[in-house]
């Protein structure tokens, strides 16, 4: 059977337990006498809740407990003591059920706790509440005069802008052409399928197993052992499904402090699951306003780039996210200034969202390059490569590797990219205008530090184990790929286990750096696992491989070859049989190595190409076509790579055309909570796409050389079906999502 | 595996309701207010059916009812006396799985798996009804099913390796 695996369409090892209905999510684990828990939401913006009345609540049969600032146990009031792994360092974690106070609209204010589902739901709708409103603002049109600069970075790995380059004021005046614009991008929810749900299970012992939908079961376990005062080996967190999270669940949600809550004051197990309108009041993409200046010579070389950019965040907390530095990136400029602001409103604190910050700051950059193609009448590629850059601008840092150039060649191939018209308004099909755009996409390819154990079995079989996560990523197969690749086993052989406390610690899922972190630990573990069956095989009477060392042989289909002469092997079996009877265990830690990559930065890089068809007379939107071409370094898993971008682009679509969270100011409520008013991409809003990987080497940016592809298929597709409207229609929407009534 | 006791615990208004749920007869005490999903999921523990908002407006909780497919979410269970329910788990398991769920596996159909159940019942669903002929009157038909993680085009692509076989002839609509 095929061990290399690498590269190719591997199905889903965990595909028949996802379409059986097998794999467990959060809320799908039960415990004797288990009690349901249901969250009341504050219905004030910005307050005090005076009285709270739970009496009629507990008069509902099956009633256990409604929880309130009032009744609640002892909490720390030290806000540190919330702080998690993703938390900003500026400001104080929501503590729910803390005081009366009232930070923002669908604030947890109580909890119902009931025998049944429909007894707790009942409940939370007989808790009466008065409060006492305060004025609130939540329009970023006012707030933004209150806005504040980041001078300095406040969350781990997230840069603060870098400093000036050159004189981008003096640079900007002399230039020949000149764009000044003001990009807009909305509030956008996450909406992962699942509801953010918990369950914890009371265990005899008193000790807690937390089933939760989370990004990193150890940023749980950290959260709940510090605030409710346990040890880890009290608590346990698993999530070996999580029903998509998109950077949601990298932070506790509310539903995990107030399960855990309800479960350690009544001692008994507790599932609370929010509901789609509550997941309208976590964190979310932050709105943004970016002020763009581009200053350039008449054949489109850039003289000057300004970016101001401003991001909503709470009050309670200041959370930001890069937004203006991608601005300055990817185009050689020698006169940059990128400033970053933050607006404090009366929401919810906004959190890490697929590309966070890129999604934004990209997608307004390369709409300012698409216009300063119309202005100097280049064609948009070509402009891109007047402007190529060789080196990372910001940090004036080597690539590790960028195939970007090639991902405009193969794209605009498969594309075919020459058909275009560049006059806009100039390919119609009757009252249906088509137009052409592309434009390009990039994120960061970090890797973290991470642990992994594998275990051989003497029957051959492995398992492998890491505490990380598998959001729909496809971490899971990856990690049998990379490990029957390892120590040549068929997946068939392979056993993966993830998103349990007890397994080797594991980064937060997300950022793209899984596969970098996660894969480069499992690799090195099955490597100190071959090391030890080299040995066991070596030591057999009259083996081929006697002395032979780790480089000299092959792991290949469950036997050792020399590579030398591969017909010279010993069979997995018979080096297992001469071991002593039990497994083969080894764990490993991997980090980045300093060393290697010093003086170097590392990105994913992707060219997007759209059409689109606009109907003249109704400005309806269809997407037609979309091809991306990738350059992610090593693909693990062909197929789940592809699926990744494709979601990417589907992101992408939602992002263009539908996705904004609508606030009514007066009430500073999101309106449109739920899925019939939140629109996000269906079945027939998605056509023909097309993804390229283009190949690409690196053996700096890890071991593996892979890159990770969770955010760069979003990124840059805004921006490629914005220039692609203006192509149809004339018109530059530079407010998104671009909705019909922005194109007639 | 049944908890048919928490179903009965505190229904003084408990309605004697008569399910057949993939092939099993059930005869349970269920109060007027419960879903047709919320009893498949918290009291027989067929958790595959998914609740995505509760609201009939993701499809992750479709199920086939009397063959026909509904949004569970949507349905109060005492009001589907003698109905026959056929939830993921009926239609194939993990080691025998249904032509439609392998090619959701052959195809990628999927990636975090939360709204696929929902997605195969209703891809089962629409193709029994049979007006869909084209890979557009799949897209449309089956746009009552949001898919988060954007695997739309796998699920096409999957649905019409179904359709494609069923036509000719090499298995059933399932």
């Amino acid at each position: 059977m095929n061990t290399h695996l690498i590269g190719t369409d591997v199905n889903r090892i965990d595909g028949p337990a996802k379409v059986s209905g097998a794999a467990k999510y959060a809320g799908e684990f039960f415990a004797p006498d288990m009690l349901y828990a249901y969250v009341v939401s504050a219905s004030v913006t910005h307050g005090e809740i005076k009285s709270i009345n739970i009496d009629k609540a507990m008069k509902v049969p099956g009633a256990v407990k409604v929880f309130t600032h009032k009744n609640r146990p002892h909490l720390p009031w030290f806000d540190r003591t919330y702080l998690d792994e993703d938390a900003p360092i500026d400001g104080s974690p929501l503590r729910p059920l803390y005081d009366a106070r009232v930070h923002h609209n669908g604030q947890p204010i109580a909890l119902a706790v009931a025998e049944t589902f429909e007894a707790a739901r009942y409940m939370a709708t007989l808790v009466s509440i008065e409060y006492k409103a305060l004025t609130h603002q939540t329009d970023m049109a006012i707030a933004i005069h209150e806005a504040e600069k980041v001078k300095k970075t406040n969350r781990a790995g997230i840069e603060a802008p870098p400093k000036l380059r050159g004189n981008s004021a003096e640079a900007y005046a002399a230039a020949a052409i000149k764009l000044d614009k003001e990009y807009h991008s909305p509030t956008e929810f996450h909406n992962p399928m699942e509801l953010f749900t918990t369950t914890v299970v009371y265990n005899s012992d008193e000790t807690l197993t937390i089933y939760d939908k989370t990004q990193s079961v150890s940023n749980s376990q950290l959260y709940v052992t510090n605030i409710f005062g346990y040890s880890k080996d009290e608590v346990r967190v698993e999530s070996p499904f999580v029903g998509g999270a998109f950077g949601s669940a990298l932070r506790p949600q509310h539903q995990l402090f107030l399960a855990t809550l309800a479960a350690k004051v009544l001692k008994r197990s507790v599932r609370l699951t929010l509901t789609r309108d509550q997941m309208f009041t976590l964190c979310h993409r932050p709105e943004t306003l970016q002020e763009i200046r581009l200053g350039a010579d008449t054949d489109g070389t850039l003289q000057a780039i300004h970016t101001e950019t401003f991001q909503v965040t709470s009050r309670y907390e200041n959370y930001f996210e890069v937004i203006a530095n991608w601005s300055g990136l990817s185009y050689r400029c020698d006169n940059v200034t990128m400033e970053e602001s933050t607006v404090a409103m009366d929401t919810v604190t906004p959190g890490d969202m697929r590309a966070p910050g890129a999604a934004q700051g990209v997608w307004a950059i390369e709409t300012a390059m698409d216009e300063l193609a119309v202005a100097t009448g280049r064609d948009p590629i070509e402009l891109r490569l007047q402007n190529y850059a060789d080196k990372d601008q910001n940090h004036d840092k080597k690539y590790s590797s960028k195939e970007l150039k090639e991902c405009y060649r193969q794209g605009a191939e498969l594309f075919d990219w020459t058909r275009r018209k560049s006059k806009p308004r100039s390919n119609r099909r009757g009252s249906t205008l088509i137009g052409h755009g592309m434009a390009g996409g990039v994120w960061e390819s970090p890797q973290m530090p991470a642990a992994a154990k594998a275990s051989l079995s003497p029957d051959g079989t492995l398992t492998v184990a890491s505490g990380t996560s598998d959001i729909g990523t496809g971490t899971y197969t990856a990690m049998a790929i990379l490990a029957g690749e390892t120590l040549g086993l068929p997946l068939d052989r392979i056993i993966v286990k993830l998103g349990d406390t007890e397994l080797p610690v594991a980064p937060l899922e997300g950022g793209s750096w899984t596969i970098s972190s996660v894969g480069t630990a499992v690799t090195e573990a099955c490597k100190a696992v071959s090391k030890k069956v080299l040995k066991l095989a070596a030591g057999l009477d009259n083996s081929p491989l006697k002395g032979a060392s780790l480089k000299e042989v092959e792991f290949s289909e469950e036997r050792i070859l020399l590579r030398s002469d591969r017909s010279r092997f010993v069979s997995l079996q018979a080096a297992l049989a001469a071991g002593d009877g039990k497994p083969i265990v080894e764990k490993a830690k991997s980090g980045p190595s300093l060393l290697k990559q010093h003086g170097y930065k590392s990105f994913t890089h992707s060219a997007v190409f759209a059409e689109v068809e606009v109907d003249e007379d109704f400005g309806t939107v269809s997407v037609c076509r979309i091809v991306s071409a990738i350059a992610g370094g090593r693909i693990i898993n062909h197929e789940a790579a592809r699926s990744q971008i494709i979601g990417g682009i589907v992101w992408g679509i939602g992002m263009a055309l539908q996705e904004e969270a609508v606030t009514d100011h007066q009430l500073g409520r999101i309106m449109n909570h739920n899925f019939a008013e939140y629109h996000t991409p269906v079945n027939a809003d998605v056509h023909d796409i097309e993804v390229i990987f283009v190949p690409e080497v690196d053996d700096i940016v890890n071991p593996i050389g892979a890159k990770g592809l969770g955010e760069i298929g979003l990124v840059g597709v805004a921006a490629a079906i914005g220039n692609a409207i203006y192509n149809a229609t004339g018109v530059r929407v530079r407010k998104l999502p671009i909705t019909l009534d922005k194109l007639i | 595996m049944i908890n048919e006791a928490a179903v009965e615990r505190h229904s003084a208004l408990a309605v004697e309701t008569r399910l057949t749920v993939n092939g099993h007869a059930h005869t349970l005490y269920i109060e007027p207010w419960t879903s047709l999903l919320d009893l498949l999921r918290e009291n027989l523990r067929l958790t595959g059916s998914k609740k995505g908002c509760d609201h009939g407006q993701c499809g992750a909780c479709t199920v086939l009812l009397d063959g026909v497919r509904v949004n569970s979410c949507l349905c109060l269970a005492v009001m589907h006396d003698g109905a026959e329910v056929t939830t993921i788990e009926g239609l194939g398991g993990e080691t025998h799985l249904s032509p439609m769920q392998q090619a959701f596996v052959d195809h990628d159909g999927y990636q975090c798996g939360y709204c696929t159940p929902g997605q195969i019942c209703s891809a089962v669903g629409m193709l029994r009804e049979g007006h869909v002929k084209t890979e557009a009157d799949i897209r449309e038909q089956l746009s009552g099913n949001l898919c988060r993680c954007g695997a739309y085009p796998n699920i096409v692509a999957a649905v019409k390796h179904v359709m494609t076989a069923a036509a000719a002839g090499e298995g059933g609509a399932q």
